[in-house]
This record gives C-alpha cells, sequence and structure tokens, in this order.
C-alpha cells in the first residue's frame, strides 16, 4: 500500500540557521503516528514546512509527498484543497485560533462552504452535525455563541469539529492538550481516539508528553536538534529505547507508581541552532560518546522490524540499558 | 516524628468578581477552609487543575495575603501582619519560587546581583560575607561565576530557575513554598531541576511547599500529598500511598488520568463535564456533578474531610473509615 504522506530530507532553516536538518517519516492510512522531542527539536517545523505554512523566508527544500504528489512548494490553489481538505492542522492554544467576534456558526459555515459541495441549510445542518459528534451539549443553540462563552476544553472540541469539516485524510494535532487541565485533556485525547476511529482518519500527534504519545499512537518518532534520532512501535520504544537521548527522556520521566529512584537527568541543554556541534548533535550531552560520534552525523538505520536508530553507538546503548535494568 | 513547622488552621479567602461590565459582583471562595500541616524537613504537594485555590492556599501560607478567616502559624508562632517587623523576620525564614523564571527576574540586571539583592535588603552580613554567600549559592545551583555575570536573557530555561532557586535560599529560609516551579521546563531540565531540589531539600533540611498539577513530578518530591478541588482538600496522605490507592472519586479520575508509557488508555476514569466555575459553586460536594459515583446526599451536603484509616483523609460521603463514623457521632 503506498503511504499517505512520504517526507524525504525535509530540511528548513530560517535566515541561514539549520532548524531541521533532514527529516525522513512515512504515514499510513488511518495510522497514528507520535512525534516528540523538547522545544525546538523541529517537530512543529517539520508539518508546518510539509504544507507550507512557514513565512516566507524560511528556506524549505527536500520533498513531501501526499498520495504520492509533491506538495512542497505547490501552487497556492492546489495547497489551498489540502490544507483544511485532505490535511488538517489543531493547536495548543485554541482560542487564538478563533475568531473571537464571529460566531462558532460563522465560522464552522465557513471552512464547510471552502471544503465541501454544501449550501444553505445543508450546512448549518452540518454543522451542528460535527458541533454535536465532538461532544458539545445543546448545539443547536450553541452554534449561535461565541468563542469566549466557551470554556478551554470545549474550544479545543470546537477547533476539531472545524478540522473535521473538510473530512480530512490525516489530523496533525500540535500539543493538542498542553494547555487543558488533567481531566479535560484525557477528555479531548478521547475524542480524538473515538473521531479517528469512526472516520479511520490518520493523526500526527506532536507532545513533548510522553505519556500522551504512547498511549495515543501506534509508532513514534524521537527528534532531537532537526533530527530523527529514533523511530519505533510506541510499545517497544517505550519499554526498550536505544537512542541515549531516547532513554534520556524516558528515565527522566517520574514513575507514578511503584518504588521512587532518582531521576536520570540528562546533563547540559540542546545546543544552539547557531552552533551546532559537527557530527552527532546529541554527542556533548551524551554519556556514551566517542570520538566515533563526532566526524559525521549518524543516519537513520534499522535495527529490527519497523525500528530505525541514528546512533553509532546503539548497540552499546542498548547494553547499557540492559546493564541498568539487571541492577 | 519532627514538630510542625507550618500549621494552617481552617483559613478561607474569596475574592468578589463581576460577571459582565453591569453585572452584579459575587464572592469567589477561592480557598474554602482549607486545613494543613507540614513538618519539619517534609514536602507536601499540593495537586489540583486551574482554579482549585493551590496557587492561593500558597499566597495565604507565606503571608503574601491575608485569610478571610482562620489562620497560620509558623514555627509555633502565628504569622504577623504584613508589613510589620515581625513580619519582616518571619519572611527571611520563608520564600518562594514561581513557574516563569524570566518574570520573576529582572532583565536588565546581572544575575548575580539578583541573588544578593535578598541578603542587602534584610542586611545580612557585611558586603565581603554576602560576596562569599553568592559564590556559594551559585555553587550550589550547580552554575559558575559567569554565569552569574549575566542577564537573564542570556540564560536558558533551566537555569533561570536555578537563578531563582538561589536568590531564595540567599537568606537561609526554612520553608519554601514553590508554585509549578518545571512546569514550563522539558523533560530533561525538568528532571535535573527536580533532583537539585531534592538534594538541596536533603542537604539544608529545608521544609517544602510544592504546588503543581503534574502528579508524577509531586510523587517524586513529596512526602505528604493533599488534593485540591474547587478551593477545599478532598483528599489528603503520604505521597506513595496516596498515587497508588487513591479513594476520593477525583483523586481517581486524576490518577488515571495521567498518562503513562506502557499503559493503553483501557479503563481509564474520563469525567464528564468541565470543573465549575468557582462563582457558581454546587451545593453540596462540589464535585458531585462530574462524579460517577454521586448519590442524592452529595447534592446536599457537604462532605467534610476525615480520617478514614492509615494517615488518609478523604473528603466523601461514599468514603468512610472507622473514625469517620465517631466523628459524624461526635
Amino acid at each position: 500500500m503506498p503511504p499517505l504522506v512520504s517526507i524525504q530530507g525535509l530540511s528548513v532553516a530560517f535566515n541561514g540557521m539549520p532548524v531541521l536538518r533532514g527529516v525522513d517519516l512515512t504515514l499510513q492510512k488511518g495510522e497514528a503516528l507520535g512525534l516528540v522531542g523538547e522545544s525546538g527539536s523541529g517537530k512543529s517545523v517539520t508539518w508546518l514546512a510539509a504544507l507550507g505554512l512557514l513565512p516566507r523566508h524560511a528556506q524549505v527544500s527536500g520533498s513531501v509527498r501526499l498520495d504520492g504528489r509533491d506538495i512542497l512548494g505547490a501552487p497556492a490553489a492546489e495547497l489551498d484543497q489540502v490544507r483544511g481538505g485532505r490535511v488538517a492542522m489543531i493547536f495548543q492554544d485554541p482560542a487564538s485560533a478563533l475568531n473571537p467576534v464571529l460566531t462558532i456558526r460563522k465560522q464552522l459555515c465557513e471552512s464547510l462552504a471552502l471544503h465541501r459541495d454544501l449550501s444553505g441549510e445543508a450546512v448549518k445542518a452540518e454543522a451542528r452535525r460535527l458541533l454535536d459528534l465532538v461532544g458539545i451539549p445543546d448545539a443547536a443553540r450553541r452554534l449561535s455563541a461565541y468563542p469566549h462563552e466557551f470554556s478551554g476544553g470545549q474550544v479545543q472540541r470546537i477547533m476539531i469539529a472545524m478540522a473535521l469539516a473538510g473530512n480530512p485524510d490525516l489530523l496533525v494535532a500540535d500539543e493538542p492538550t498542553t494547555a487543558l487541565d488533567a481531566t479535560i485533556q484525557a477528555q479531548i485525547l478521547e475524542l480524538l481516539a473515538s473521531v479517528r476511529r469512526e472516520m479511520g482518519m490518520a493523526m500526527v500527534l506532536i507532545s513533548h508528553d510522553l505519556g500522551v504519545v504512547a498511549e495515543n499512537c501506534d509508532r513514534v518518532a524521537v527528534m532531537y536538534a532537526g533530527r530523527i534520532v529514533e523511530e519505533a512501535p510506541a510499545n517497544q520504544l517505550f519499554a526498550d529505547p536505544v537512542h541515549p537521548y531516547a532513554q534520556g527522556l524516558i528515565g527522566a520521566l517520574p514513575p507514578l507508581d511503584g518504588p521512587r529512584r532518582r531521576l536520570t537527568a540528562i546533563p547540559g541543554t540542546v545546543p544552539d541552532p547557531a552552533m551546532m556541534p559537527s557530527g552527532c548533535a546529541f554527542a556533548p550531552r551524551c554519556a556514551l560518546a566517542t570520538e566515533q560520534c563526532t566526524p559525521a552525523a549518524p543516519s537513520l538505520a534499522p535495527i529490527a522490524d519497523g525500528r530505525t536508530v541514528a546512533c553509532v553507538r546503539a548497540e552499546t546503548a542498548r547494553r547499557a540499558l540492559l546493564g541498568v535494568a539487571a541492577e | 516524628m519532627s514538630p510542625p513547622l507550618v500549621e494552617v488552621s481552617a483559613i478561607s479567602r474569596s475574592y468578589s468578581m463581576r460577571s459582565g461590565m453591569f453585572g452584579r459582583s459575587a464572592a469567589v471562595h477561592a480557598v474554602d477552609g482549607v486545613s494543613l500541616t507540614i513538618r519539619r524537613g517534609e514536602t507536601l504537594g499540593l495537586v489540583g487543575e486551574s482554579g482549585s485555590g493551590k496557587s492561593t492556599t500558597g499566597r495565604i501560607v507565606l503571608g503574601l495575603e491575608p485569610p478571610d478567616r482562620g489562620g497560620v502559624k509558623f514555627d509555633g508562632k502565628p504569622m504577623a501582619a504584613p508589613g510589620t517587623r515581625e513580619w519582616r523576620a518571619q519572611r527571611v525564614r520563608m520564600q518562594m519560587i514561581f513557574q516563569d523564571p524570566l518574570g520573576a527576574l529582572d532583565r536588565r540586571l546581572p544575575v548575580a546581583a539578583q541573588i544578593r539583592e535578598p541578603l542587602d535588603i534584610h542586611g545580612l552580613g557585611t558586603p565581603a560575607e554576602r560576596e562569599e554567600r553568592l559564590r556559594e549559592l551559585l555553587r550550589a545551583v550547580e552554575l559558575t561565576q559567569a554565569h552569574g555575570a549575566r542577564y537573564p536573557g542570556a540564560l536558558s530555561g533551566g537555569q533561570r530557575q536555578r537563578i531563582v532557586l538561589a536568590r531564595a535560599l540567599a537568606t537561609k529560609p526554612d520553608f519554601l513554598v514553590c508554585d509549578e516551579p518545571v512546569s514550563a521546563l522539558d523533560v530533561s531540565i525538568q528532571a535535573q531541576v527536580v533532583n537539585l531540589l531534592a538534594d538541596l531539600q536533603a542537604q539544608l533540611s529545608l521544609t517544602l511547599m510544592f504546588i503543581s498539577h503534574d502528579l508524577r513530578v509531586v510523587r517524586q518530591i513529596s512526602t505528604t500529598v493533599a488534593v485540591m478541588y474547587l478551593g477545599r482538600i478532598v483528599e489528603l496522605g503520604s505521597a506513595d500511598d496516596l498515587f497508588a490507592r487513591p479513594e476520593h472519586p477525583y483523586t481517581q479520575a486524576l490518577v488515571s488520568a495521567s498518562p503513562a508509557p506502557g499503559r493503553r488508555s483501557a479503563g481509564r476514569i474520563v469525567l464528564a463535564g468541565d470543573p465549575p466555575n468557582p462563582a457558581a459553586r454546587p451545593i453540596g460536594c462540589a464535585f458531585h456533578p462530574r462524579c460517577p459515583r454521586a448519590i442524592a446526599r452529595c447534592a446536599s451536603e457537604v462532605p467534610v474531610l476525615s480520617a478514614v484509616g492509615g494517615d488518609r483523609q478523604v473528603a466523601c460521603h461514599l468514603v468512610t473509615g472507622p473514625q469517620a463514623e465517631t466523628r459524624d457521632a461526635a
């Protein structure tokens, strides 16, 4: 089966400063892919670049294929069919994505009119159906309300309804629950899962929260300093991370049950894009780094079925982890 | 067991809030009858969602805001009125750390000068001693002299939070209130700061109040945990036990909502609805409109926080222990 989306060698630079340095990703129809990494690792930029949403001064290269057609640098008319139509996006701060002076009906009907061949009463009926679908109670009446009349969780539900307006094949959710309280986060994640089941939609879930990604995705890619450093099925990544950075991220997460242990903090900080170390970008913070790591950046190499890692010390890293586990 | 350093008895604090431009003002009970004890050298974790009153509780405990009712005792003595000499003497011994380190620092002043400022304000030591103390503090938070000469803008988020921590420790406080100190930091940096805080607490025998919405971080650092919902404590107990066996339906939902790698979302408790508006507090148990187990009594009668065995206290009509009955009878 051809992949839904295939990204090859995607690179982005702002004013000559590279922020994304060759990202390869494929996404099958209906699949849920998680992207994790710290701020500045390029998780959001990957998708903003793929959909042509970056400002003009960004230099983007590589290829992004949607159903085999290259959409990177495609004319605006073609992109307008893709964005909001085949690929929809929701963001962390839903309140700022809605127009505060228009009713929800106006805004929902606008995206329906753009992406669906509906008119008149049919648009309004569809708007009501979508609002019902995302669990806004009393949808018929609430359509006339303004964004400020809804709570944070409800506004994110409305954003999801708007994203679904174009019947997308792919939903890119960029930190969709980060601004929400824990119990509301659980509601939104459940809504996303049920919508995906119903519509057979693929999803890219961008999050800094490993737990959120682990529970809601089939496959996870870990990003560091503008590159993917490890990619694996979700359950395998969290049970047996191979890249030292992935190991560090998981070790830094305090457990909620079992004995308390000292957190394994990764020393140092993320490198400045202007002063990227030569070779592996993680080497300066890595406990296993040797002179092998500095000449050239390691590329993603397969280590098992469906698993790839960009680390020349992958074998050692794996043994080190097993050693720790055996203690 | 060590003696209590901080004793909070039945504090309440309400604000008046106007709904709309011409609306009538209504009282919002941000904190409603909260009692707590924090023993020397221990950490009390305060968890809850936005609007649950955890930050207001922290501010009242520090004396940054007076309570409407109830009182706070620090080291056996009641908190003095803000602005008085006694209050300043007490405040030297208690400090606060906030979520946003950049907002808590002056961008136009080298960070070393900001760490020394509390020493100057409280007139502690000679200028030479203050310089020495400054070097000591930078070392304690694992930063160098060179970091001290920089401006906040030239430091990373984790480094800035270390500076804020160094400044809070300058006056050698006994008690530190940390309000979401690591929420704005990336996971790997969060682990550095949590480890540092735990080390410093052990070295300096600090007593902490740790406010956060992140259950994992709270469990990592706390001895005792209090769960707040709409201005009240709904459950209180030792950290490990509380998260392993939550009793209150709200705590159960919170623990279940905390995603964990290696666990699929099957069996998660998803609460219906939003946390209610603090200005329109439901009658009876504030949690009952969202509670999956609510009974008729929950809609009329406010449950009292009572012991249910061990060191656990729960405010729920459905959770009763041996002591709860006797308290009801008395």
